[in-house]
């Protein structure tokens, strides 16, 4: 087991990643964001929460997506019960940011576009990813703000704690027997 | 995650926990038929086959929907022009469709206990949606859930279901699900239409609708079964009407305002009043909308199974 970041320098992550999207976005008229479920919401309400405090409390629109109906491994695996989906906004042709905590084979973020474009047509999508696994991808996918890389083996997981779920704030690498 | 049955035979065969999952996963099915595009393709490499050796409208078509909106494949079978009626059993029948690669099998059968028969025999996944005099489990979900969605958690709550107790799978399936959620459940109806030893599974027994009426916060009205009826069980429908019929002059002289609900089909003017069936008391067309979202998630807890065997 090896600490990636630790409860400092995953707050100092946090607060970059917010600013490189208010900087990116300057306004949230048209621009909405979108945490996956289940555990991308935990760094989603994290960045919305910071988001409006650097943009001086401006409206922002922020859904959550839940994939499980869109996996491509519904067959082959343990039946999932599904997260609930809250999208209570239109993102016709809106930008939309995609908020997950690990980035991985990319089959999750293909999932997820699916899922969103069953709600609409947006104008553009962007990833954003607490962590980039590197040279594990299945799929062309690429983060448009990413908070650390790591390069991995397939052995190996990475999770992320947070303090409201997981009573600490860390990311760790661990390797799977 | 899964449900603790491979079939879903009999309300049951199932615990509670089964019971609650299928209900969460049917409140995400539910927001997906209010979107747009109404269709995940969750289960686009599963088919499922629909045999019905009895007829149906409502559950054949609500099926039929929940299939396609999962993305599944989707073939129909009604055995009434099949090769059923030149005297082909129900296991080469089955095997029959499953040699060409049907994953799951909705079936519904005038003999009692017909997917448990079938179940020990075929290895794809089996729901019943309706067997006999005996269960009809999905009816009996999509009941609890549409009660769950007007008055909240079911336990301790009162239901009273009333009519052809004795020849009704809902009424059984309904009987079981309830318990399970903690429900009171009373049944009402002619006392021909109520099989004698029903208060062994844990019911009351009440002659008098209208007493049970008041007594209740829901009441399910059942249809009379003619079909299944073959000796006279009571003298005519309109003796029926008047002494078991719900009418508004009935619900009125009741001071609280009870949930009405019936599975359909209806005999307007027999079991359940215009009046009534029509008001805003009813959800009755809440039952059907829900229908198709409680059989969504049976199909989709169920499917995943097929790789563990």
């Amino acid at each position: 087991m090896k600490t990636l970041l630790n409860s400092g320098q995953l707050n100092i992550t946090l607060q970059r990643l917010a600013h490189q999207l208010v900087e990116n976005h300057l306004s949230f008229n048209n621009t909405v964001i979108i945490g996956i479920q289940p555990r991308g919401i935990l760094l989603s309400d994290r960045i919305v929460k910071m988001v409006k405090k650097i943009s001086g409390n401006q409206q922002l629109e922020y859904g959550r997506l839940d994939i499980t109906f869109y996996r491509d491994d519904v067959a082959s695996r343990d039946i999932l019960v599904p997260n609930e989906t809250n999208i209570p906004f239109s993102i016709e042709g809106k930008n939309v940011v995609l908020i997950d905590d690990v980035l991985h084979t990319g089959r999750t973020i293909r999932a997820a576009m699916d899922a969103l474009l069953d709600f609409g047509r947006p104008r553009k999508v962007e990833l954003m990813v607490l962590v980039d696994r590197r040279f594990s991808r299945e799929l062309p996918v690429q983060p448009d703000y990413s908070g650390h890389t790591v390069d991995t083996i397939l052995t190996q997981k990475v999770v992320v704690f947070w303090n409201e779920k997981d009573g600490k704030d860390e990311v760790i690498l661990i390797d799977k027997v | 995650m899964t449900l603790s049955v491979k079939h879903l035979l009999g309300i049951k065969e199932l615990n509670l926990q089964d019971i609650e999952q299928i209900f969460q996963t049917a409140d995400n099915f539910k927001k997906v038929l209010q979107r747009p595009i109404k269709k995940v393709p969750t289960l686009r490499d599963t088919t499922v086959a629909n045999i019905f050796f009895e007829n149906s409208t409502r559950t054949r078509l609500s099926f039929e929907l929940a299939e396609k909106r999962l993305g599944a494949d989707v073939v129909n079978f009604a055995a009434s022009n099949s090769s059923v009626s030149k005297g082909e059993t129900l296991i080469d029948t089955v095997n029959n469709i499953l040699a060409m690669k049907v994953d799951m099998v909705v079936m519904r059968h005038s003999a009692s206990g017909a997917p448990w028969f079938l179940a020990q025999h075929i290895d794809a996944s089996i729901i019943n949606a309706g067997d006999g005099i005996n269960e009809h489990p999905t009816q009996a979900l999509l009941d609890a859930f549409s009660m769950r969605e007007r008055i909240g958690e079911l336990k301790g709550k009162r239901i009273t279901i009333i009519g052809d107790i004795m020849h009704s799978r809902v009424a059984l399936s309904n009987i079981y699900c309830l318990a399970k959620l903690g429900a009171e459940v009373t049944v009402t109806g002619p006392p021909t239409l109520i099989p004698r030893h029903i208060a062994s599974l844990g019911v009351k027994v009440e002659y008098n609708v209208k007493k049970a009426l008041e007594w209740c916060d829901v009441a399910n009205v059942l249809r009379i079964q003619l079909e299944r009826q073959h000796k006279p069980l009571f003298s005519t429908l309109r003796e029926y009407a008047l002494y078991y019929g719900v009418n508004k002059q009935m619900l009125d002289s009741i001071k609280k305002k009870i949930v009405i609900m019936h599975p359909g089909p209806i005999n307007r003017g027999v079991e359940i009043n215009s009046d009534v069936a029509d008001s805003n008391q009813s959800i009755i067309l809440d039952q059907v909308e829900n229908g198709v979202a409680i059989r969504m998630a049976v199909i989709y807890l169920l499917s995943g199974k097929r790789e563990m065997e």
